[in-house]
Order: structure tokens, then sequence, then C-alpha cells
């Protein structure tokens, strides 16, 4: 085999590596350099976008394979062995070298570091972890490091995966089971939920406190997954109650969505209708309500339902929900002005502390939000009652957007 | 009208001390004109300059207050002193003003400080380092255009993650430098005063062009993150109008493309693999056989929801048998039984009895967690009649293999599963029941039923019952 630039295996390994929607540096603990001999810190809260790409996604990793060569045979993924896409392999120190090169350049706040299988599970990990403690230890890098686990791989090396490592993901692929059976054929489900739950043992573990000793630190930005959207017939319904089942059951920091999107060499067992990728945004909304705004999956969506692509669900379920509103901003609790469509957690903080002060008027509001209009028929404020209009039979025409969203 | 001329852009300490001598002096917002330094104004000497001798130390403001305006002040809005001094003016009789964000004047202010730390962020995501090596050796030099006056506030950043490495970030306002031991400033600086390439970067721009996904272009969204004012100083930005023209071909040869043929020797491993699929299904004969099977078990629905299957645990050979109800939180993450808070408590009546666990064998009457979800917590839910019988199979299986002579179920839902029917924990505990297979059955408590008693002094009574019930059992094995 020729032996390939490393420019050239770089355009490789991070075009096999976009369909993986994660690219965040956010979570950690706060760390720098300071003191040390290397270069990284980590802010603990948000992390930084270094740069956009013109799909609209954040670059923030220095998101690469160590490999595209892969023994697995997934129908939806552009490195399958079946699949006749160009192959290449990083060594150990170029990856290091690239990260490092970068990262002193601003360019990136860390690795997302992933692999196609090679040999064994075992092999793959232990040079995926090789990676990590190189650039920890040999080089004291104090940034981001996201790793991907390989289910399969034995409890020995995740631990070490996660002693080096700020986030660990593991991707789930399908919502339904079978799908993944039908479609990854070498991939377990059972496997991949066991992998899971080590993980969030470990994660536990190393925060308990009373011993002695601190246990060692093990990935503190949590672990995280992705599912694909569109690939299989999962109704969006049942696509959330997945990830309410993950949430519940394996602390996971955030579940990706990922639309299905064409890659080149496509097998013919997958249907090539993609999904609008405004479904996939509806699915993220939907998400953050489950996560930050106390909604339950049953109140925003039947498990055999799809979500309206037209209006956000928020909204759907306000409009479908007219006997809870409306809310009066100057005396409704925190939960009930979180449930009003157009008011965010911030704004609704705002409110809270504006009235202890003073009445809400319409035009307080407005200045506390992104937009009133869309607000008026959901709230009470001292000069203003939406009378009839939360009851008028064409709400939705008035509050629905023009037009889909630019997608 | 009173003119304050403050020494530079960014003079916060000196907008701070004229304002407390304005205000001491019950000069009202419309009677102040604040300039820079160097900055003509209509009113030339028009009145006195404020002496920092006229201040008073007994007005006292929100530390709110004075956080906003040292961000409020790096703002390149000329409006931003006058603003300022308008909210400390009314700070005066107004106490609470920094908490009302609805007011006109707080929002602005709230904005401005808004759209500062913005361009602070921006500036730690844009900032681009180029190599450079002098007598020193090597550093690492940038040129930025920051979209507010936030280069010096920013500094300690970079400090802080590039400690050991030195470098100087240019800028049209201030220049930062970095000398591995302290961060010094200097006035600003000129595009040219900086490197103008770096080999490194014909590698991001082809990370850059390869991470994009053609197949999905939302241009506005990256817009909206990376505002065309940064392009110019971005090495990656050049490439953007050629990707998003190529998008649209790109994406259709995809999906026009027919699907090539995989490679023969790859189509014949994968028959061989799925000829040799694993499991069919027979009746297990050891325990290892149990613990794969339990895993791969779909006689009911429990196992899409749960993380495994959890299959008992001890030796073959073991004299004494518990059954409990089904896998918790916890052992349905580790796959191992009796380990959460009712492991526990089973341990610990276990040690007072006197019975070493090791040699007893442990598992459940339902081998995965059945619970539902509220909020983000798993929340245990008994398993009904049919449920316990389906999965009856797999402990009448660790049954045979194990073959003890006694067997403990611990609680209803386990008695269901030994006895078959409904056994009356109060009633006949404390005493050996025959089972069909010559091995003798003990029904007591749950541990996690001790957990959930209120009384302390009930909890205290049935606790002591359940380690004489333990006791009474291991002796029965013996």
């Amino acid at each position: 085999m020729p032996t390939l630039d490393l420019k050239r295996k770089l355009a490789i390994l991070s075009d096999a590596a976009k369909y993986d929607a994660s690219c965040a540096s956010s979570g950690s603990v706060k760390r720098d350099s300071r003191g040390g001999k290397g270069v990284g810190s980590t802010d603990g809260g948000m992390g930084i976008c270094h740069a956009y790409a013109p799909d609209g996604r954040c670059i923030s990793l220095l998101k690469i394979l160590l490999t595209n060569f892969c023994v697995y045979d997934c129908a939806y993924c552009v490195n399958r062995v079946s699949s006749n896409t160009p192959r290449a392999r990083f060594s150990v120190d170029e990856v290091v070298d690239l990260t490092l090169s970068f990262y002193k350049r601003n360019y990136i706040e860390g690795l997302f570091l992933s692999s196609g299988i090679i040999r064994s599970a075992d092999y793959t990990m232990e040079e995926i972890v090789r990676v990590a403690r190189t650039l920890r230890e040999v080089h004291d890098f104090r940034g981001y490091i996201h790793l991907k686990v390989i289910p399969e791989a034995s409890p020995a090396l995740v631990n070490e995966a996660g002693l080096y490592a700020d986030r660990i993901s593991i991707n789930i692929e399908l919502p339904k089971d079978e799908s993944l059976v039908a479609l990854a054929p070498e991939k377990d489900v059972a496997g991949i939920k066991k992998a899971m739950g080590a993980v969030r043992v470990s994660e536990e573990a190393s925060k308990e406190r009373g011993r002695k000793a601190s246990p060692p630190r093990f990935a503190p930005a949590g672990q995280s997954t992705q599912m694909i959207v569109g690939a299989d017939a999962a109704t969006d319904g049942a696509i959330l109650k997945r990830s309410e089942s993950l949430y519940g059951a394996y602390r996971l920091r955030r579940v990706y969505y990922s639309a299905f999107s064409p890659i080149p060499d496509a097998t013919a067992r997958l249907p090539l209708q993609r999904p609008p990728l405004v479904r996939e945004h509806r699915l993220y909304q939907a998400d953050w309500l489950m996560r930050f705004y106390g909604f339950e999956r049953a109140e925003i969506i039947g498990e055999t339902e799809d979500l309206d692509l037209a209006v956000d669900p928020k909204l759907a379920w306000a409009l479908r929900n007219r006997g809870d509103f409306p809310v009066d901003v100057n005396t409704a609790e925190r939960e009930r002005l979180l449930r009003v469509p157009g008011l965010g957690v911030r704004a609704v903080d705002r409110i809270l502390d504006v009235r202890r002060f003073k009445r809400l008027e319409l035009a307080d509001v407005k200045r506390l939000s992104r937009g009133i209009e869309k607000l008026k028929p959901f709230l009470v404020c001292a000069d203003w009652s939406p009378g009839a209009l939360t009851d008028s039979a064409n709400l939705r025409q008035e509050v629905e957007p023009q037009q889909l969203d630019l997608f | 009208m009173h003119v304050v001329r403050l020494a530079h852009e960014t003079d916060f300490d000196g907008w701070r001390q004229a304002a407390r001598g304005l205000r001491a002096r019950k000069v009202p917002p419309e009677a102040a004109l604040w300039t820079v330094d160097g900055e003509a104004t209509l009113f030339g000497n028009a009145a006195e300059p404020v002496q920092p001798t006229d201040i008073r130390a007994d007005f006292r403001v929100p530390k709110a207050f004075v956080d906003l305006a040292a961000r409020v002040i790096l703002h390149r809005s000329n409006e931003r002193f006058t603003l300022l001094y308008r909210l400390l003016w009314r700070l005066h009789d107004e106490r609470d003003l920094m908490h009302i964000a609805s007011d006109p004047d707080v929002a602005r202010a709230n904005h401005f400080a808004k759209e500062v730390s913005r361009a602070a962020h921006k500036m730690k995501a844009f900032v681009r380092f180029r190599l450079a090596a002098d007598e020193g050796g090597e550093a690492y030099v940038a040129w930025f255009e920051p979209a507010h006056r936030v280069a010096e506030a920013t500094a300690p950043f970079f400090a802080r993650r590039y400690a050991n490495m030195r470098f100087s970030i240019l800028t049209p306002d201030a220049c930062v430098h970095w000398d591995m031991v302290e961060l010094s400033f200097t006035a600003g600086a000129d595009p040219a005063d900086a490197p103008s390439e770096d080999a490194l970067e014909d590698y991001w721009r082809t990370y850059y062009a390869s991470i994009f996904n053609p197949a999905r272009l939302k241009v506005g969204a990256m817009q909206m993150e990376m505002p065309k004012r940064y392009w110019r100083n971005l090495p990656e930005a050049a490439l953007i109008p050629e990707l998003i023209a190529q998008a649209q071909g790109r994406t259709d040869t995809m999906v026009r493309q027919a699907p090539t043929e995989p490679n023969r020797r790859v189509v014949k491993t994968a028959v061989r693999n799925s000829r040799d699929a694993p499991w069919d299904g027979q009746a297990p004969t050891s325990l290892a056989e149990v613990a794969a099977g339990v895993d791969h078990c779909r006689r009911c629905d429990f196992w899409r929801d749960a993380t495994q299957g959890v299959p008992g645990e001890g030796p073959p050979g073991a004299r004494l048998l518990f059954v409990g109800e089904q896998p918790g939180d916890q052992e349905d993450l580790a796959g191992k039984p009796f380990i959460g808070p009712a492991g526990q408590v089973f341990d610990r009546a276990l040690a007072e009895a006197g019975v070493p666990r090791t040699e007893t064998y442990v598992t459940n009457a339902v081998k995965h967690f059945k619970h539902e979800l509220r909020g983000k917590r798993r929340i245990h839910k008994t398993p009904d009649a049919g449920e316990v019988a389906a999965c009856r199979w797999w402990l009448d299986a660790e049954r045979r293999i194990v073959r003890p002579r006694v067997v403990v179920a611990l609680g209803a839902t386990a008695g269901l599963a030994v006895f078959g029917k409904p056994t009356p924990i109060g009633k006949l505990r404390g005493q050996a029941l025959q089972l069909s297979d010559q091995a003798q059955g003990v029904v007591t408590y749950h541990p996690s039923y001790l957990l959930r008693l209120p009384d302390a002094a009930a909890k205290a009574e049935a606790y002591a019952m359940f380690v004489e019930d333990l006791r009474y059992a291991w002796a029965l094995a013996a």
C-alpha cells in the first residue's frame, strides 16, 4: 500500500468522523496549565466553539478517527467493511502532534477521538487510550479530551479511558433495538447498555466521599450518546422514549440526534429518503423541554406519534392545553412560567427577580423576552389580558411562523 | 455643562472617580459630558474638569452595578459613560434598580454587557496564533480585531491556557504579551506587525473542509455564530464560499451514485459469521449458560428499558439459595444481585446471623429491572404474576443446577415464584415448607421492606425477626 502523507490522512480521517454530531467541550472541571509543563485549560461550564462549518455545526475539538478500517458492517456507516471508501490509519504520535500543534495555535479546545474496529475491540480501545495517555502524561496536556468507548472493550480499558478523558461516549446508534440488529449486525444493544451502565458506576464511584484517599477522577464531563434519526422507521415518540430511558438509567449529559444524511458509497440496505433537518431540530427542542423545563416525555408526545414540524413542541403543547393559559406573569409559579411558549429559563428568572419590586407590564415583558407577539395570547400582565384570544379558533395560524424554518 | 476627560477608552477607574465626584455635587446626568483625552468636544473648555478632591466616600452602590459597569465600559458605544452615570444617579433614590431588568436603562446596560461578554468569548474562540521565532526562541503571535475593547480583560484567560508558551495578541486597541511569568500590555498595533503565515494553517483548512458535511448546508446558523466581521482574520474562512457553492453538487452525486459492489472477501466473511450465529434457546445446563441466557432473554418486555439481565451469584453446590424480587437501579447497572441499599441491609443481617454469603446462592424471581421513570429517576415497579411466571423458567433452571437443600423466599414476589402461589409471610415465616424438588422452603421479609418501615421500633422488631429467619434457614441447611 502506498504511504499517505499526513494531510491526506487528516482529510480521510476527519471526513470519516464527521457523522458524529457531538463536538462539545463543555461540562468538565476547571483547570489550566499554570504549574505544569504543557498547555491547556478547561473552563468548567460552557465550552468554546473555535469555528463553524457551513453546515452550522460547531467546531470545538479536533474530531478524528484513529483509523477508518473497520471489521463491522453497519449499513448507515460510511466506514463499514463493505464500503469502498478510501482508508487510512494514524499513528499514535501523529494524533498527539496534530492535537498539540492545533491547540497551540488556538484552533481547538482539544481532541475527540474515535476509531473503526481493527483486530479486536480491546486492541482498538488500547490504541485510543494510548493517545490520551501520551497527551496527558508525556505532554501534560490539560485541554479537553473526549473518547469514544468501544462497548465490547474490557472494563479495565474503559476505566483507564475515564482516567484521561473529560467525556466519554458510547453511541446507541438507532432508536429501536430491532433496527440495530438489522442494520448493524455486529453491534449488540445489550453490550452497549452494559458499557453505559459501567461508565455510570465508575462515574459515581469517583464522586464518593468519606474514604481516606480520594478516588481517581473519572470523566468529569460525564457521558453522552448519539442516535441516528431517519435511518429506520422509529417515530419521534419512540426516539424520545429511548432518550428518556437513557437519561434515567445512565445519567447521560446529552443525547445527540443526528438526522441521517446521505453518505458516499451508500448501501442498498438503506432507504435514501433523508429526513428533513427540521425534524432533528424539533427533537432537540423536545429533549430540552424534558431536561430543563420540567416536561414529562408523555406530555410532549405519545410513543407512536411524530412531532409537529411546523411549530415547536412547547407551542404545540400550549395549543393543546389552552385551559392552562393565560398565565399571570405577576403571580404564577416558576414551573408555570416555564411552560409559556416564548419564555426561556433566563427570561423566567429575570421576571421572578423583577416582580419582587414592581408589577410587570407588557412593555417590561417585551424587554425581557425575544418577542412579545407570540407571548400575548398566553400571558396576563398588569396592563394586558388576552381575553378570548387564548381560545380563538385560529390562534395556531396567528402564532405559527409564516413558513417552515429556513433549513 | 461639566466635562470629564478620561485618560483612555477603557479608563474604568477614571470614570468611577469622576462619577462619584459628580454625584456628590449633585450634577444631573444631562449636565455631564464624558470625553476621552484626545477627542475634540464641541464645548471645548466650557467647564472645569472634575478634580479627584471632590470625592466623598459615603455613597454606596450595589456590587452588581460595579461589576456591570466594569464590563459595559469595554463596549464601543459612545453612549456608555452617560448611560452608566445615569444609572448611578438613579441608584441614589432607587436602591433596587439593578434588580429591575425590565427598566429601559438597566436593560440597555445589560444588553451592552452581554455584547461585551460575547466579544470576549469570540476572542477566546477566534484568535489564531502563528508561530514566530526570535532570539528568545519559539513564540506565538496573533493579530485579532475584537468587536469591543476586550483584549486586556481577556488576556488572563490566554495566560492560564498557555502558561508555558510565549505569546502576543496584537489588536488595534491594545496588545497583550505573555513571557511565561507575567502579562504586559502595549498600545494598539497594525496587522503588519504579526507574522503573515503559518505552515499548520494548511492542515487546519484541510480539517475544516473535511469535517463539513455538504448534505446539510445551514449557512445562516454558521453566520449567526461566526459573524463575517471576524472572517478576514480566520485562515479557514477563505474556503467558505467554495464549500457552499459545491455543496449541492456533492450531495446530488452522493445520492445519485449507485452503491458499489463490496469486496468479495468481505461478503464471504459476513456469510460465514451469520451462519455461526450463537445460542439457539436450549435449556441451560450450567450457571454460565443461565447468565448468558438471562441476558438475551425476551420472554417478557423488561429487557427493553433495562441494561442487562441479572443472573444469580454463588457457587453451584450451595446448600442455601436466596430468592429476592428483582434487580434494582444499582443491580441493573452492575449486573450483580443485591448490591444496592437493600443488598446492604441483607449483607448486614447475614453477617449477624452468621451466614457466609459467599457460600450461598443469591438470585431474584425476576431477572430484569422493572421500573418507571419519574423525572430522571428510575422508580422500582413490582412485577405482576404473569411476569413472575415468565421468568420462573430461569429460577427453576438455577434451582436444578445449584440443587440447594433450602430455598429462602425474600418477600411476597419471591414467595410467588418459589411456591407458585401467594404465601403470607407473617403466618408462614419461621417454619420449613416442603417443596416439590425435595428442598425445603422458608419465607421471610424482603430487606427493602425493612428499609421502608417508617416506625423505628417496628423496624427494629422486623429486622430482628429477619435475622432470626436467616439463622433458622442456615441451620436447616446444615
